[in-house]
């Protein structure tokens, strides 16, 4: 019947959540993330990392922006969904999450960006003529004191401010993976490992994404790549994802070991269904393979373009890996019944509000915006734009 | 059931006015129906059901439920050894249409009807972003359609798999123990069709029902107790293979 | 005053939050609904809405107060606890709506070929106490009701309708 395999109750067959739903964690993870990495170099003083410090922020502002559009194409009344801010049901995570994004978008992200750009915007403002004059001006909120002590004063904040927003970060992906893991109905959901193993995967897409992003835009530039610079972001890449790697591999031993109800058909399922995604692509491809290659380059000294090879390949591989564990979580966790006793499929569409197209599209909107923003404000150091020219 | 034959025959003129407004379906608090003076649940006897299908088609008939979603099902069960890990379970479009002919071998077969267990400590009502979804004072778990966003995580939460979106309405779906017939002093639809009375609707709060006397001198389950949701539908002779 | 001047910037970023959240307080207050609140963190006039739903089958009381002899006949046999409606399908409408006197709508009687297989169609799977037969078997396949009363269908030995 329809993709059914043994027995599911009859309203499990249809899938609720779709791939927009695994894309959504995905895009609040690359935020976390790339906070993260930005938090290394203003907080804990990791100079190496600096040309990318900029970066870091505008790609988490740019994928923060498109996160909810997967939410809202989701709902069946998206025009009601302003009520999650009217009515919140403090026993719902899903509603305690609203201010969690708007606290975090407006109070750190968005406060961060403008205190550490704020004199650019400023200058941009008094050099320019007509509408864009006005649009700096608005986006200075009107003040144009860019004195030593303004800035100084701005800096301090700013270091504050990412000092609060690291565990705001922790914050806003460890909630969504508590959406999942305090969900006691569903066994491959529930565990109170589940946030952490978000927190951690997430720091890993994040920090994988910057790191290519870096490398693109440096290369676009027709600049040379800061060796320094990415030479510690893969080291530091490298000890997250082994804790990331650590935290499943717990989740996984703890299940096989105590196997409970859920567990023969869960087993299952990973065999079968979820096979490709992920045992071939999460977990050899997406996590062993890059592994590998950055402990060959932890240990081994190996040439400037050999490295730039290896941090290009596990980069996209750890993408593809977090998104692979987002879909196992996320679909895997609607495939098999409640009653342990079947399975569905999911029937992804192509053109529909939560297709594969649009999740596409959703896929490529933070380039877009990021796109945007760097042309906004510019996050490269006044003397690249100099020798690029 | 509290209203006698000739009660009904003096009230059968004003009963009809108010059946009009009843028909059309338009918003009238019911007379004599006092919210704290109830606490509904329902009790199955899965020793008298016959697998017949009428509950999930009156629940349909009444409640217009899609076809695809179903707000009761009946599943079959056939258990064939020991192992009650692995029973066969069937539920042919819910039940909806009757079972097909089973033939007889070492194994036993019985009929387990499932609906919302309107659980006291629902997990579906924890998890609504909005509150559009919660348990009445009379112990009903009801959605409020025009609030509800359908973001479908009640859906999610609920271990017994009752909920659903609906394909029309866009919002979470499910039995409402036919609310709008119980505070009327009618059965629901599922228990008034059932022809051996294997499906009973019990008020809780009511020291007459005869569900109390049947608690005391039977050895009752409910559905996943694990879950520790207190449900309030309770099962006679529910075998341990049941999920 | 100079530090003033240099934290001014500060000020206008933290108005754009009082602005912000003044907003959102007032949009609540304008579309939150009234009863919201009333029972529980729920609309308490969804309640009225789900009660008001249309009615679909009178139940077996609205049916026995015109006929009360079918109804007596049932109580004495093995269809007591049968309801009408669980064979004769929703009618509420037959019940309630009248035209001089008499029904508007007139119930279409059930097809007892498909009806009575549907509860007595023999199986295993039905429990050993419940009647159940093979209708090849048992009767040639002829129609139910030409020996069984489906009011009381239950035939003494030696009796035949």
């Amino acid at each position: 019947m329809n993709g059914v395999e043994g027995f599911m109750y009859p309203n499990e067959i249809a899938l609720q959540w779709s791939v927009l739903i695994v894309l959504y964690p995905f895009i609040t993870g690359l935020v976390a993330g790339a906070f993260i990495l930005a938090s290394l170099e203003r907080v804990f003083n990791v100079q190496a990392v600096k040309p990318t410090y900029r970066l870091a922020l505008l790609t988490a502002l740019a994928f923060l922006l498109v996160a909810p559009l997967p939410l809202q194409l989701h709902l069946g009344h998206p025009e009601r969904s302003l009520e999650m801010y009217f009515t919140p049901h403090r026993s719902s995570a899903m509603a305690m999450f609203g201010f969690v994004y708007l606290w975090y978008l407006m109070a750190v992200l968005v406060a961060e960006i403008w205190l550490d750009f704020r004199k650019d915007i400023v200058l941009t403002h008094l050099a320019s003529k007509g509408p864009k004059r006005l649009l700096y001006w608005v986006m200075a909120l009107g003040s144009t004191n860019i004195s030593k002590r303004a800035l100084h004063i701005d800096e301090r904040l700013g270091y504050i401010i990412t000092v609060i927003g690291i565990p705001s970060a922790f914050l806003l992906h460890g909630y969504v993976g508590f959406i999942f893991g305090s969900i006691k109905a569903n066994p491959w959901w529930s565990s109170p490992m589940m946030p952490v193993v978000f927190i951690f995967s997430a720091m890993v897409s994040g920090v994988a994404a910057v790191l290519l992003l870096y490398m693109a835009t440096t290369k676009l530039r027709k600049l040379p790549i800061d060796m320094r610079c990415v030479d510690t972001i893969a080291q530091y890449l490298f000890y997250i994802f082994i804790i990331d790697f650590s935290l499943e591999m717990i989740d996984l031993i703890h299940r096989i070991y105590e196997a409970d109800e859920s567990f023969s058909s869960l087993d299952f399922m990973v065999h079968t269904k979820l096979f490709f995604s992920q045992i071939v692509l999460q977990i050899v491809l997406g996590t062993l393979v890059p592994l590998l290659l950055l402990l060959l380059t932890q240990v081994i000294k190996l040439p400037e373009m050999a490295r730039k090879a290896i941090y290009v390949t596990s980069g996209s591989l750890i993408l593809i890996s977090v998104f692979a564990m987002r879909w196992n979580v996320v679909i895997g966790g609607q495939l098999f019944s409640k009653s342990f006793l079947g399975y569905t499929t999911y029937k992804m569409e192509l053109v529909t509000r939560e297709g594969l197209l649009m999740a596409i599209a959703l896929s490529i909107l933070p380039f877009v915006f990021l796109w945007i923003l760097v042309k906004l404000l510019p996050p490269w150091p006044k003397e690249e734009h100099a020798a690029a020219d | 059931m509290n209203l006698t034959r000739r009660h009904f025959m003096v009230l059968l003129p004003a009963a009809a006015v108010a059946w009009e407004s009843v028909l059309a379906g338009t918003p009238a608090a019911a007379p004599n129906y006092k919210l704290t003076d109830h606490w509904w649940g329902m009790l199955i006897d899965i020793s008298k059901c016959i697998g017949c299908g009428n509950c999930v088609r009156a629940c349909q008939t009444e409640n217009d439920v899609p076809d695809g979603f179903f707000r009761t099902w009946v599943e079959r069960y056939h258990v064939t050894d020991t192992n009650l890990e692995r029973p066969q379970v069937i539920s042919p479009d819910g039940g909806k249409g009757g079972f097909p002919i089973a033939a007889e071998d070492e194994g036993k077969y019985f009929f387990v009807p499932k609906l919302c267990n309107h659980c006291v400590d629902s997990p579906c009502t924890q998890v609504c972003p909005v509150g559009a979804t919660f348990i009445s004072p009379d112990g009903v778990v009801l959605v409020d359609q025009s609030y509800c966003l359908g973001c479908a995580y009640c859906v999610q939460a609920c271990p017994y798999g009752c909920r659903y979106i609906h394909p029309e309405k866009h919002s979470a779906d499910k039995c409402t123990l036919c609310y709008h017939r119980i505070t009327k002093g009618l059965n629901t639809a599922c228990c008034e069709n059932c022809p051996t009375g294997a499906r009973q609707l019990a008020d809780l709060k009511d020291p007459n029902d005869p569900i109390h006397a049947f608690l005391k001198t039977h050895a009752v389950q409910v559905l996943k107790p694990q879950m520790a949701t207190t449900p309030k539908v309770f099962y006679n002779q529910l075998d341990g293979s049941v999920r | 005053m100079n530090l003033f001047k240099d934290v001014g910037h500060l000020f206008r970023f933290v108005a754009l939050f009082i602005v912000g959240t003044l907003v959102i307080l007032g949009l609540r207050a304008a579309f939150t609904p009234r009863s919201f609140g009333q029972y529980g963190h729920y609309r308490g006039a969804a309640l009225g809405d789900i009660a008001a739903h249309p009615v679909h089958f009178a139940g077996h009381q609205a049916c026995e107060v015109c006929h009360a002899d079918v109804a007596e006949t049932k109580a004495k046999g093995k269809h007591a606890h049968v309801n009408c409606e669980a064979c004769h399908g929703a009618q509420a409408r037959h019940a309630y709506d009248f035209t001089n006197g008499s029904a508007t709508i007139k119930p279409v009687l059930p097809d007892t070929a498909v009806l009575c297989a549907r509860c007595h169609a023999a199986s295993a799977a039905k429990p050993k106490s419940f009647p159940q037969v093979n209708a090849a078997d048992h009767s040639g396949g002829v129609p139910c009701q030409t020996c069984h009363q489906p009011h009381s269908p239950a035939i003494a030995a030696g009796d035949a309708k």
